[in-house]
C-alpha cells in the first residue's frame, strides 16, 4: 500500500488507539492537518500550544492513556516546552508531535526552524527527529511505547515537512522492541521478603505513597496493603487519591504544607515504606533529619529515584502495583491480632495529633471569604467526586488540603514543575477524556491569567469545565513567603490590575459568577457547578490568608509553622 | 565522602544525538567529565564510550543509573574496582633546539614512544600508555618546552579471566 508520511502518521495513531489530539496547525503541518481532517480523530484546537501540552497531560491523567498533541515548527514547538517539562516532572505519558522544516533546510536557520529535539532533550523521556518517511511508522510506535511503559513520560517526535508528504510503500510495524530499554516491572522477591519481615516487626510504621502508585494503577493494592497491615498512609501531592481520604488510616499529605500528623509521623516512625515517590525537597525538608528513626523501604520502577535524595535501607526496583500485590501475599500470614496490639499506641498517638492539630481555619460570618472555606464547600457539594485540576501556589495547596480524594486520577496538578497556567488547559483535557464527569479547576487570580485564552477552547467545544478562582489580588504564595521571611516587603506580588473575571467569562461566551461574602459562596458554587456551561466563579477571598502548616524551606519536617 | 576517579565503559546506539544526550546529562546534573572517548565498535550500530568521571560513591551510582536510563544507552560497565587495561594516546609537540635533540630522543627511546613528525625546531612525539606513564613523560619534557599537546582521553577494557 502506497501512503504519504501524513497518511502513515494517521494510520499509526489510529493503531495506537488515539481518538483525540490537542493541537494548533501551521505551515509545515499542512499535509498532516489535511489528512487529519479525513479521519475520525477528534482535534481540539487550543489557543496556545502550551495549552495543547497541558491539555494532553490532563487528558492522559484523567483518562489513563497517552495524551497527544500536534504543533507546528519553531514557535509552535517552543511553546510546548513548559507543558512537556511539566509532564516530564510528573511522569505523564504524552506524545508531542512537532512539525519541522523540510530536511534539506534543517540547519539553515530556515523560517520557523528551531532545534526542538535539542531543546527538549533534557525534559523528555526520549525524543526523535524523523529523517525519512520509511522510519516514521516505527518511530511513532516506539514513541507511544516509551511514553507509556516503565516510568512514563513525554516523548517528542519531530517530523520534517517532506517526511510528511513523501509517498512510500507502507506496512504497519510489528511489536516494538528496543534492546537498550527494558524497564524492570517484577521486583526482587528476596528483597520483598525482608520488607514483609520489617512490616511484621515494626511498631511505628507508615506508608508514604506518591504518583507512581497512581501511574501504575496500584491504588487498590496500596489500600489493601495498608488496611490489612494497619499502617497509616500519607502521600505526596502527586499521590493524592492513591488512598481514600475518608479512611481512618489516612494521614493527609506530607511535606511543606502537609498535615501536622503526617509530618510528625515522619519524625517518629520506625519504618517508612515509600512507594512510587522521589523524595522531592518539598516533601523531605531537611534531608538529614527526614524520618530519622526509620528504616526506609523504597519501591520505585525508576532506579534513579532510589537513593537519589535520601539513604534507603531496602531498595526495591519494580512496578508499584505488582510489588504491592506481592507484598499483600507475603504479609498474608501475619496475625492481625498481634499487629493490632503492636500498633495500638502508635495509632492512638496519631489520633491525638489529628485531634489536637487538625487542618484549621476560621470563617467569620461577616468577615471576608476564606479560601479554605470555598474549597471545603466545593468538596461537600461535589461529595468528593469531581476531577480537580489546579493552578500553582496557594490555590493548589488549599485544594490539596481541603478537597479529599477517594479515588486516584481525580487530582490533576503540576506537582514537580509547579507550572502556573496548568489548571485550565489540564481541565479541558480531563473533560475531553471524561465527558460525563464534573471537572473543576481551582485557580488563583494570578495563574488563571497565564492560560486564560483557553476559555475560548472550552467554549468552542462545549466543554463545561468550572473555574473556581480564589481571588486575593496577590500572587499569594510568593506574598506568603514575603510576609513570613522577607519582612512583609511585597515586592511585585500585588496584582492591582486584574480583569473583571465575570465580564471576561461572558466575553468568552461562558458564564461568570461572583461571591464577595461568605453567605454567597454556597449559592454561587451551586449555580456554577450545576450549570451545563463553561463557568468562571470569582471568589473574592481574604487577601492575606496564608497556607498552614508550613515547614520553612530546608527545615526539618517536624518544625512546622502552625496557624 | 571522598571524591574519586571512576572509569565507565558504555555501549551506546551509534546514532546522531547520543553524544549530546550523554554530555547533556552530565552538564545538566552537574557531574564531572574528566575525559570522554567514543568510536564505533565491531557492530556499526553500536559505539563504545569511555568516560572518566569524578565523584563520591553515591554520585557515581547516580551517574550510572542516570546513564542506564537513557534510551540510547545499551549497557554501562564500571571498570574501577575491577581488573582492566587502560590506555591513552597523546601527541606532544616539543621544541627541539639542537642542544636538546639527543636528550629528547633518549627519552623517546626510554618511554618507547615514536617521533611522528620532525622539523628544524620541533619533534612531535606519539605516546601511548596509562595515566602514570603519560604524566611521567610530560614531566620530563616540560622543562625542555612543550609547544602543543593533543590527548585522546582514556580508553579501557576489562581483563578476561586467565
Amino acid at each position: 500500500m502506497e501512503l504519504t508520511g501524513a497518511q502513515i502518521l494517521m494510520k499509526v495513531l489510529k493503531d495506537e488507539g488515539v481518538d483525540t489530539i490537542f493541537g494548533y496547525p501551521g505551515g509545515v503541518l499542512l499535509d498532516i492537518y489535511d489528512e487529519l481532517a479525513k479521519t475520525d480523530i477528534r482535534h481540539i484546537l487550543v489557543r496556545h500550544e502550551q495549552g495543547a501540552a497541558h491539555a494532553a497531560d490532563g487528558y492522559a491523567r484523567a483518562g489513563g492513556r497517552v495524551g497527544v498533541c500536534l504543533v507546528t515548527s519553531g514557535p509552535g514547538a517552543t511553546n510546548t516546552v513548559t507543558g512537556i517539562a511539566s509532564a516530564y516532572c510528573d511522569s505523564i505519558p504524552i506524545v508531542v508531535i512537532t512539525g519541522q522544516v523540510p530536511t534539506h533546510l534543517i540547519g539553515n536557520d530556515a523560517f520557523q526552524e528551531v532545534d526542538i529535539v535539542g531543546i527538549t532533550r533534557p525534559c523528555t523521556k526520549h525524543n526523535f527527529l524523523v529523517k525519512s518517511t520509511e522510519d516514521l511508522g516505527r518511530v511513532i510506535k516506539e514513541a507511544f511505547f516509551i511514553a507509556r511503559s516503565g516510568r512514563p513520560g513525554p516523548v517528542l517526535v519531530d517530523i520534517p515537512k517532506n517526511v510528511g508528504n513523501k509517498k512510500i510503500a507502507f506496512e504497519m510495524p510489528g511489536e516494538v522492541k528496543l534492546r537498550s530499554y527494558n524497564p524492570t516491572y517484577n521486583p526482587n522477591m528476596r528483597q520483598l521478603q525482608k520488607v514483609a519481615e520489617l512490616v511484621q516487626k515494626a511498631e511505628r510504621p507508615m506508608i508514604f505513597a506518591g504518583g507512581g502508585v497512581i501511574l501504575s494503577d496500584g491504588a487498590k493494592e496500596l489500600t489493601e496493603f495498608a488496611r490489612k497491615n494497619q499502617i497509616p498512609v500519607t502521600t505526596s501531592l502527586m499521590g493524592l487519591g492513591a488512598f481514600p481520604g475518608s479512611d481512618p488510616l489516612w494521614l493527609g499529605m506530607i511535606g511543606m504544607h502537609g498535615t501536622y500528623r503526617a509530618n510528625m509521623c515522619t519524625g517518629k516512625c520506625d519504618l517508612m515504606i515509600a512507594v512510587g515517590v522521589r523524595f522531592d525537597d518539598r516533601v523531605t525538608g531537611k534531608t538529614d533529619s527526614f524520618a530519622p528513626q526509620a528504616k526506609i523501604v523504597h519501591i520505585d520502577i525508576d532506579p534513579t529515584s532510589i537513593k537519589k535524595n535520601v539513604p534507603v535501607s531496602i531498595p526495591v526496583v519494580g512496578d508499584c502495583r505488582i510489588t504491592l500485590g506481592h507484598l499483600n501475599t507475603l504479609t498474608d500470614q501475619i496475625d492481625p491480632n498481634d499487629l493490632q496490639q503492636k500498633r495500638k499506641s502508635w495509632l492512638d498517638q496519631i489520633v491525638e495529633w489529628k485531634s489536637t492539630r487538625p487542618l484549621d481555619y476560621e470563617q467569620d460570618k461577616n468577615g471576608p471569604v476564606k479560601p479554605q472555606y470555598v474549597v471545603e464547600k466545593l468538596y461537600e457539594l461535589t461529595k468528593g467526586e469531581a476531577i480537580i485540576t489546579t493552578e500553582v501556589g496557594q490555590n493548589q495547596m488549599w485544594a490539596a488540603q481541603y478537597y479529599h480524594f477517594e479515588r486516584p486520577n481525580r487530582f490533576i496538578t503540576s506537582g514537580g514543575l509547579g507550572c502556573m497556567g496548568f489548571g485550565l488547559p489540564a481541565a479541558i483535557g480531563a473533560q475531553v477524556a471524561c465527558p460525563d464527569e464534573l471537572v473543576v479547576d481551582i485557580a488563583g487570580d494570578g495563574s488563571i491569567q497565564m492560560n486564560i485564552q483557553e476559555m475560548a477552547t472550552a467554549v468552542q467545544y462545549g466543554l463545561p469545565v468550572k473555574v473556581v478562582i480564589l481571588n486575593n489580588g496577590y500572587l499569594g504564595m510568593v506574598r506568603q513567603w514575603q510576609e513570613l521571611f522577607y519582612g512583609k516587603r511585597y515586592s511585585s506580588t500585588c496584582m492591582d490590575c486584574a480583569p473583571d473575571f465575570v465580564k471576561l467569562a461572558e466575553a468568552y461566551g461562558a458564564v461568570g459568577l461572583r461571591a464577595e461574602k461568605p453567605s454567597e459562596v454556597v449559592a454561587v458554587l451551586k449555580e456554577g457547578l450545576f450549570s451545563s456551561k463553561t463557568v468562571i466563579m470569582d471568589f473574592r477571598v481574604a487577601k492575606e490568608e496564608c497556607v498552614y502548616p508550613m515547614v520553612p524551606a530546608g527545615a526539618p519536617l517536624t518544625e512546622m509553622l502552625l496557624v | 565522602m571522598r571524591e574519586e576517579k571512576h572509569v565507565l565503559s558504555m555501549l551506546v546506539d551509534n546514532e546522531p544525538g547520543v553524544l549530546s544526550r550523554i554530555a547533556g546529562l552530565f552538564s545538566g546534573r552537574g557531574y564531572n567529565i574528566e575525559s570522554l572517548c567514543v568510536a564505533e565498535t565491531m557492530d556499526p550500530q553500536v559505539s563504545r564510550m569511555t568516560i572518566v568521571t569524578k565523584g563520591n560513591e553515591p554520585i557515581v551510582e547516580q551517574i550510572k543509573k542516570q546513564l542506564n536510563k537513557l534510551i540510547n544507552v545499551i549497557k554501562v560497565y564500571e571498570l574501577t574496582g575491577q581488573e582492566y587495561v587502560q590506555r591513552e594516546l597523546a601527541m606532544i609537540k616539543v621544541s627541539a633546539k639542537p642542544e636538546h635533540r639527543a636528550e629528547i630522543l633518549r627519552i623517546v627511546d626510554i618511554f618507547r614512544c615514536k617521533v611522528v613528525d620532525v622539523g628544524l625546531d620541533h619533534y612531535t612525539i606519539e605516546v601511548t600508555g596509562d595515566e602514570g606513564k603519560l604524566a611521567a613523560l610530560l614531566n620530563l619534557l616540560r622543562p625542555i618546552g612543550i609547544k602543543e599537546i593533543a590527548r585522546t582521553g582514556m580508553i579501557a577494557l576489562f581483563r578476561e579471566a586467565k
